[in-house]
């Protein structure tokens, strides 16, 4: 599904290297992990994958299903099947989340050659989607996570993410700020979407997330690189003794 | 030159060929007073403090420049709405073109028969509310129209107007020089709404005079038509009594000058007055220029000014906007936003707000940003597949948002909402 080879990037403004040659391979219809300590370029992996400006690939590609993603625009990688649910989910003020759901659907159905979803098809789509997050009616007609409390947003981008039935999805620490039944809702919303032809990366720096979102396999990444990869266990490991030993063992 | 001799040099080469229309009664004397305080003031100079960021040039030399006539391939605005059509031609009311001059709740006059008749309640506003905005800021222009205007309607609103009155402005001869001024009186109780469009002459200046008794309410849409080359000098002067409501609304499109005077006078207590623009201009030959001052005279009133500004290539955008809060205009609820939204750097919004407030009891509030658009939102708007282009406009049309919801009349809104999405969509 996806495949990313010796991924070096540098910020476009400074000369500082963040991701310093990453490799990853992800096989359609499995969940893998990242965790690693603050500021290990987990976030940057994901901007960079989905095309967000101020990144500069200096070596390495990335490929969704054998297509080289970094050539594409933005608005390309989403069409091509890419989903990154936000750490920090923007505020856009005057556009209402049910027309910004709308036109992202409708604008990933038109460049994929397919007829735009009717009003009434839609709207019950969302509705269906929305009750099952528990997000209500009243914050579909607010502005796109203006006034949205922390958890609110990101189940909004689990929503997102749901209407737009992506093949890859990239989850950045959706379960932070989560209460312990969101975890639940977010976690159920995410497993109801796992499928044969779907895969999930998931960032998180906690074991809890992936109690309901069982990984296949998980993956420790610092200072730019995966140092370390391996299966569930990897995870409690980190939550009982933190990055020490495993950041030793790769010295 | 000294500023003075600047303006009289002006005034007298505007006045070198002008005749004052002559009709009969009380026409003549508005006529001639006003045309006295042309010369008393002097027309205005781009040495003029209140001219500081748009240059009068244009709207004061004696040959309007001409402009090409803009033929537009969207249907005529307003066309779906039931409504009392008035229709001018490079500034001359046609008949033929016109509805009947008729609706319930409203009684319809052209200005030339509202003139001549001796005893007229048009009397009482014709220059009259001009003459008052002419304090404490000179407005020469307006004053020039008063003078000179050569038609026009006068509306008095008896009740509640069964149908929106739409005078719309046709442009056919390139090198037009229209002056239009129209009069409104909303009596006691009674209420219209008014609509405007088109983009009317090569040069055009308008000016209308409302009067809203107790309890009127005023609600007014209108749109400046798609002309590139158009220029325009408009002012609406109000006086909004107790408890009623005046609401204005004007969109832009293009327009090589454009500049909007509106000069509210909130004389009565519990009165509500707002008024709000937006305006596209996409290149170095738009200019375009909201000028605004709202009086606070009575107690417990509610002003806002909204103002948005979307301006690329090169487009230049003028705010001034004054809040007056005079002694004993307690509770006095004043707001006012101006922005714009700078799709390049090459484009410029010059804002001068302004309060004054002499009254201790009062909430006023005022602000001016302009920025560009927000690359935060764009990235995340076309992470979810929307392209690059159509995120754009989709933040550019939230960025309008706040203006366009000043419309009381959805319906109204939503066709202008179409219309901005047309321009963007032909401007990307
Ligand atoms: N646009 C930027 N400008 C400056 N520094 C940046 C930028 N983007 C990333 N960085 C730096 O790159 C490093 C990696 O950041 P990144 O956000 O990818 O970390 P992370 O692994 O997601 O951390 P966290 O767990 O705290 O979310 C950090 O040192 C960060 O400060
Ligand atoms: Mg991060």
């Amino acid at each position: 599904m996806l495949e990313i080879k010796g991924l070096k990037v540098k910020l476009e403004e400074e000369d500082k290297q963040i991701l310093k040659g990453v490799d990853l391979t992800i096989e359609p219809g499995t969940v893998h992990a990242i965790m690693g300590p603050n500021g290990s370029g987990k976030s940057t992996l994901s901007y960079v994958l989905s095309g967000k400006d101020g990144y500069e690939v200096t070596d390495g590609s990335a490929a969704l299903e054998g297509e080289d993603l970094l050539d594409m625009e933005p608005e390309e990688r989403a069409a091509a099947g890419l989903f990154l649910a936000f750490q920090y989910p923007v505020e856009i003020p005057g556009v209402g989340n049910m027309t910004f759901l709308r036109t992202a659907v409708n604008a990933q159905r038109k460049a994929r050659g397919q007829e735009e979803l009717s009003a009434g098809d839609f709207l019950k789509e969302v509705r269906e989607k929305a009750k099952s997050l528990k997000i209500d009616a009243e914050m579909l007609k607010r502005p796109v996570n203006v006034g949205f409390s922390g958890g609110e947003k990101k189940r909004n981008e689990i929503l997102q993410m749901a209407m737009l039935e992506p093949k890859m999805c990239i989850l950045d620490e959706t379960d932070s700020g989560l209460d312990v039944d969101a975890m639940k809702l977010v976690s159920e919303g995410v497993n109801a979407l796992r499928s044969e032809g779907r895969s999930f990366l998931v960032i998180t720096h906690y074991q809890r997330l992936l109690d309901h979102i069982k990984p296949d396999v998980v993956h420790i990444m610092a200072d730019g690189r995966i140092i370390k990869s391996g299966g569930p266990e990897l995870a409690l490991e980190v939550e009982n003794n933190g990055y020490a030993d495993i950041l030793a063992e790769v010295a | 030159m000294a500023l003075a001799q600047l303006k009289m040099d002006t005034t007298a080469a505007r006045l070198a060929d002008v005749e004052i229309p002559q009709g009969a009664a009380w026409g003549n004397a508005a006529r001639a007073d006003a045309m006295a305080r042309v010369r008393q003031m002097g027309l205005s100079t781009k040495r003029d403090e209140y001219w500081k960021y748009t240059d009068p040039a244009s709207l004061t030399v004696a040959d309007a420049p001409a402009a090409a006539v803009f033929q537009s391939d969207e249907a005529p605005l307003f066309d779906a709405v039931d409504r009392v059509k008035i229709v001018f031609v490079d500034g001359v009311f046609d008949a033929d073109a016109s509805d009947d001059l008729s609706a319930e709740g409203v009684e319809i006059e052209r200005l030339a028969d509202a003139m001549a008749t001796d005893i007229h309640w048009a009397k009482d506003i014709y220059g009259v509310l001009e003459k008052r905005g002419q304090i404490p800021v000179e407005r020469p222009l307006a004053a020039l129209n008063t003078a000179l205007a050569t038609d026009g309607v006068v509306i008095r609103v008896t009740g509640k107007a069964s149908k929106p009155i739409n005078f719309v402005y046709l442009h056919r001869d390139e090198t037009s020089d229209a002056i239009l001024h129209n009069v409104v009186k909303v009596e006691a109780g009674a209420s219209l709404t008014l609509l405007e469009s088109g983009p009317a002459a090569a040069r055009f200046s308008k000016l209308l005079e409302v009067d809203v008794a107790d309890g009127g309410i005023f609600n007014h849409v209108r749109v400046q038509g798609r002309d590139h080359e158009r220029r325009a000098i408009t002012h609406c002067f109000a006086r909004i009594a107790a408890e009623s409501t005046f609401k204005s609304f004007t969109l832009t499109f293009n327009g090589v000058l454009t500049r909007n005077e509106c000069i509210l006078e909130i004389v009565g207590d519990d009165a509500v007055a707002h008024v709000a623009g937006a305006c596209l201009g996409d290149g170095r030959d738009f200019h375009h220029d909201d000028t605004v001052f709202v009086t606070h005279d009575a107690v417990n009133c509610e002003s806002r000014q909204v103002f948005k500004k979307v301006l690329r290539n090169g487009a230049t955008g003028v705010f001034q906007g004054k809040i007056l809060v005079k002694e004993g205009a307690q509770k006095t609820d004043g707001y006012q936003i101006s922005q714009s939204l700078l799709l390049d750097d090459d484009s410029q919004f010059l804002a001068k707000p302004e309060l004054e407030i002499y009254a201790d009891d009062v909430a006023c509030s005022h602000g001016s940003t302009s920025g560009a658009i927000d690359e935060t939102a764009l990235f995340y708007l076309r992470s979810r597949g929307v392209p690059m282009i159509e995120a754009r406009n989709l933040l550019t049309l939230s960025f309008i948002a706040e203006a366009l919801d000043e419309i009381e009349d959805t319906d109204l809104a939503d066709e202008l909402r179409d219309r901005l999405e047309g321009w963007l969509s032909r401007h990307s």
